[in-house]
């Protein structure tokens, strides 16, 4: 199979504007989780006015969220594709530019210095691009999340020494879950990097941060701390937008890479409740959106 | 706990009513400012045309729709998806606003610290808390963008808007030093050490 590349572009300016409209089934299905348990007033109400928008922004073929986020796309290709990748990144940045334009999107992107807004949602090195493969046959899938501000100023990172062990990092993360409150727009997903180099620590935070709910680490050891974590954040009583209450997180997730013997790094990144992501499976047989 | 419905602008000793707990529906006029447009106004000096006295403002920074002007889009935009933003990146500027401006009422999401708490018990102010992330909600309650200054920060603008009911809102931090996001942050900080010690982190 080889990539048409016109054909990516539309299917990025798609995914943009898809994943800022709808938001997945597992979401949807934490939140009524969560409605079940929450046991505060406010928490109560708080956790229906979300839900009441998911209805809105799909009754209203509106938005869910006003930010339109730092727009990343992870590309997965299989085995037996043919692409040219310098090629397939421009493709992505003009479907982004594309989307931005077309439906009126707020361009959320700009310089980090002179702090110019070029209306395109793109800028140096924005989109995020993130290309990987795997194994499957024939088949590419292009994610993409428009990756809020307000939950990725919480972000962390601390090389921490072996000899504070793994119970200075389980601090960390209830440490810097408080710190945050209700800045990060709870109930969140906490995102834990373990391991690796910093950049990759950090890239780990925010895998965790933006997998689905329901899935686990691959990781036996990364499994156990994520389940303690999961019941610890929603003991503290921050809740939904840190007006108290149990909803404080979803679940925290955590992705784990080997590390240095000198090292033992925690990197902490936070998704929002507005958890917006969208794929297209591109294969022979045609595309389709989940 | 009260239920207000304030017709924007108002005065200190109205803004002095409201108590944490209580709720607020907004009429008439809401003001649209964030980072950018209050770095603007104060780290650089520059002078806002709109009057923002006796008024709400609202950490927002919206999308809009670019239009022809016309009676319902006086000039030029129609609101698609107006929301909120984290209120603490603009913390600083809340006494700035109120001594200068006049601003009595700030909307926003995930509450704001001491320094703005003070400046509501010295002035007469109050905090109102939306839900954050319910946008297309929150727009439902927006019926005009009526008058934008400072475009060129676009989409940090100063905006007014014209709302219909907007809220319910609950009022957060008062201007008798109630604040419900020290509450929590007090009750979260008597809790770390038994979590911490329940997942065998203690220090």
């Amino acid at each position: 199979m080889d990539l048409q590349l016109d054909e990516v572009e539309k299917i990025c300016a798609d995914l943009y504007l898809r994943a800022l409209q709808l938001l997945p089934p597992d979401i949807k299905a934490g939140f009524a989780d969560l409605q079940a348990r929450e046991t505060d007033a406010t928490g109560r109400a708080i956790l229906g006015t979300m839900v009441e928008n998911i209805q809105v922004a799909e009754r209203t073929r509106n938005i869910l969220c006003q930010d339109t986020g730092i727009p990343i796309y992870n590309v997965t290709i299989g085995h037996n594709v043919g692409f040219d990748g310098a090629a397939l990144k421009e493709a992505i940045r003009r479907g982004c530019a594309r989307s931005t334009k077309e439906n009126s999107l707020r361009s959320s992107v700009v310089h980090p210095i002179t702090r110019k807004n070029d209306y395109t949602s793109c800028g140096i090195r924005v989109p995020v691009i993130h290309v990987d493969f795997d194994d499957r046959e024939e088949t590419v899938s292009i994610e993409m999340i428009p990756k809020g501000s307000g939950s990725e100023n919480g972000s962390f990172l601390k090389m921490l020494l072996p000899s504070d062990g793994i119970t200075a990092v389980k601090r960390f993360v209830i440490d810097r879950v408080i710190e945050l409150g209700g800045r990060v727009c709870p109930p969140t997903i906490v995102g834990v990097g373990l391991g690796g180099t910093s950049d990759l620590c950090m890239h780990l935070a925010k895998m965790a941060a933006t997998r689905p709910l329901g899935t686990v680490c691959p990781d036996e050891e990364g499994a156990k701390i994520e389940a303690e974590l999961s019941e610890a954040v929603n003991a503290l009583g921050i809740g939904p937008q840190g007006l108290g209450g149990r909803s404080t997180s979803f679940a925290v997730h955590v992705e784990i890479a080997a590390t240095h013997i000198t090292q033992n790094p925690v990197a902490v990144n936070i998704q929002c409740h507005s958890a917006r992501r969208a794929r297209a499976t591109i294969t022979p047989g045609g595309i389709a959106f989940s | 706990m009260a239920h207000h419905v304030l017709d924007m602008p108002i005065d200190a000793e109205r803004a002095r009513t409201l108590r944490v707990g209580d709720t607020v529906t907004l009429r008439r006029t809401l003001f649209g400012i964030r980072d950018a447009t209050l770095i603007h106004m104060f780290d650089k000096g520059r002078a806002a045309r709109l009057d923002l006295n006796g008024h709400a403002v609202i950490h927002t920074a919206p999308n809009v729709h670019r239009v022809e002007k016309s009676p319902e889009a006086p000039v030029g935009y129609t609101p698609f998806c107006i929301g909120t933003t984290t209120s603490m990146r603009m913390e600083r500027f809340t006494r700035k606003l109120m001594e200068r401006e006049g601003v009595r009422l700030i909307v926003g999401k995930g509450g704001m610290g001491p320094e703005t708490l003070a400046a509501f018990q010295d002035l007469g102010g109050a905090y109102l808390a939306i839900v954050g992330g319910a946008a297309a909600l929150e727009t439902t309650w927006i019926e005009q963008i009526e008058d934008v200054d400072m475009d060129d920060l676009h989409p940090e603008s100063l905006w007014q808007f014209r709302i219909r009911d907007f809220g319910p809102l609950l009022v957060g931090m008062d201007a008798h030093g109630g604040s419900l996001y020290a509450k929590v942050q007090a009750d979260v900080a008597a809790r770390r050490d038994a979590v911490l010690a329940s997942i065998g982190a203690s220090e």
